[in-house]
């Protein structure tokens, strides 16, 4: 098992010019762990980072857009996994931050958890590459090399809690900062 | 007036919209003549959702990446979308633009006044969330698609395209 904030520390250290939709608890590590107006937090809605993350992808095929997802979030879209490998985007990078609880709303246990093989969903659904990590030393290692991979890859990465960070809802769903980050990607 | 809605007269209508994107999940009232030939027409790029919110969030990260689209869904599946409608496409403030099949809505007669339940609460619904919509039941209400989509990316909110009849 591995701290989500040390695990999103080895992504940030790699880190160039990716388009990065996070979600939740880890959209409010994420801002602080590697701010940049190619963060993406903007998904108004539970479940539905990756469907946004696809939108960009196909909208912008010479960017990476790497998604941080959580177990709970993708439980409540989980024909996303579909409908991303039937669009089949070569950039898009699916993370998934899996602790088997819903975090934010109070540690409650998700159904299935520690039962349900999310790198089997992704992997049945017809991702092009699936990966599941519970050590950093075997994530750092590998990400480098999975980084010049074609998509869409699915990546389970086993986390735990880690440090605590300040919670801003009203930064993730600001509409200054979507602006900002719109006008960031037309220059990108 | 001519009662009938042709299909190629939408599609052309969404082409002069600026429109290469078409997310859907069929609508067997649109599926037939609308959503098949465009998923047979090289100009566009049609994008299947296994359920419509999906839809709702494709388009907003198409339009941040500076792409306009078109959601294709039954109304039923907008039904089912609102939480995702209300805040990503509402207060999200993102230009979704779609267009909404009423299966089943009696040919002549306001969405509000049919006499199926789910068809009738579906205006006085997008009126409470303040989202523009345009009833397009026949081939003069056409014109009045890309308009709508201008004034949706202009203002970066939704909007409900209500397709009355079968297009033929």
């Amino acid at each position: 098992m591995m701290k989500r904030d040390e695990c999103l520390k080895v992504l940030a250290r790699r880190r160039s010019n990716e388009i990065v939709v996070a979600v939740w608890k880890a959209a409010h590590e994420w801002i602080h762990i590697s701010p940049s107006d190619l963060n993406y937090t903007f998904v108004g809605a539970m479940g539905q980072g990756a469907s946004h993350a696809l939108g960009l992808a196909v909208g912008r095929p010479d960017k990476r857009v790497i998604v941080l997802d959580g177990d709970g979030s993708l439980l409540m879209n989980l024909g996303c996994l579909v409908t991303i490998a039937n669009a089949a985007p070569r950039n898009l990078v699916h993370c998934l931050c899996e602790n088997g609880v819903y975090e934010t709303n109070g540690s409650v246990a998700v159904p299935g958890a520690g039962r349900v093989s999310f790198t089997g969903l992704a992997r049945e659904a017809g991702y092009a590459k699936v990966y599941e990590f519970s050590l950093l030393e075997d994530w750092d290692r590998a990400l480098d090399r999975i980084l010049k991979e074609d998509g869409p890859i699915f990546i389970d990465l086993k986390v735990e809690m880690g440090e605590d960070y300040p919670e801003d809802f009203r930064r993730l769903y600001s509409i200054q900062h979507r602006e900002a980050f719109r006008r960031a990607l037309k220059n990108a | 007036m001519d009662q009938t809605l042709k299909a190629d007269e939408i599609v052309r209508e969404v082409k002069r919209a600026g429109i290469r994107i078409v997310v859907a999940l069929p609508d067997r009232m649109t599926s037939e003549h609308l959503l098949k030939p465009i998923l047979r027409n090289p100009d566009f790029r049609v994008l299947q959702v296994c359920k419509e919110d999906e839809g709702i969030s494709i388009c907003s990260g198409l339009y941040c990446a500076d792409q306009r689209a078109l959601l294709l869904i039954q109304y039923t599946g907008l039904l089912d979308s609102m939480n995702s409608l209300s805040r990503i496409a509402v207060e999200g403030q993102n230009p979704v633009c779609m267009m909404v099949g009423l299966l089943g809505k009696e040919p002549g007669v306001p969405p509000a006044q049919s006499k199926r339940y789910g068809l009738r609460i579906v205006v006085p619904i997008l009126d409470v969330m303040g989202i523009e919509h345009h009833l397009i039941e026949s081939s003069q209400d056409v014109s009045k698609i890309a308009p709508a989509v201008e004034r949706a990316y202009a203002n970066s909110m939704p909007v409900a395209l209500l397709i009355g009849r079968e297009p033929a």
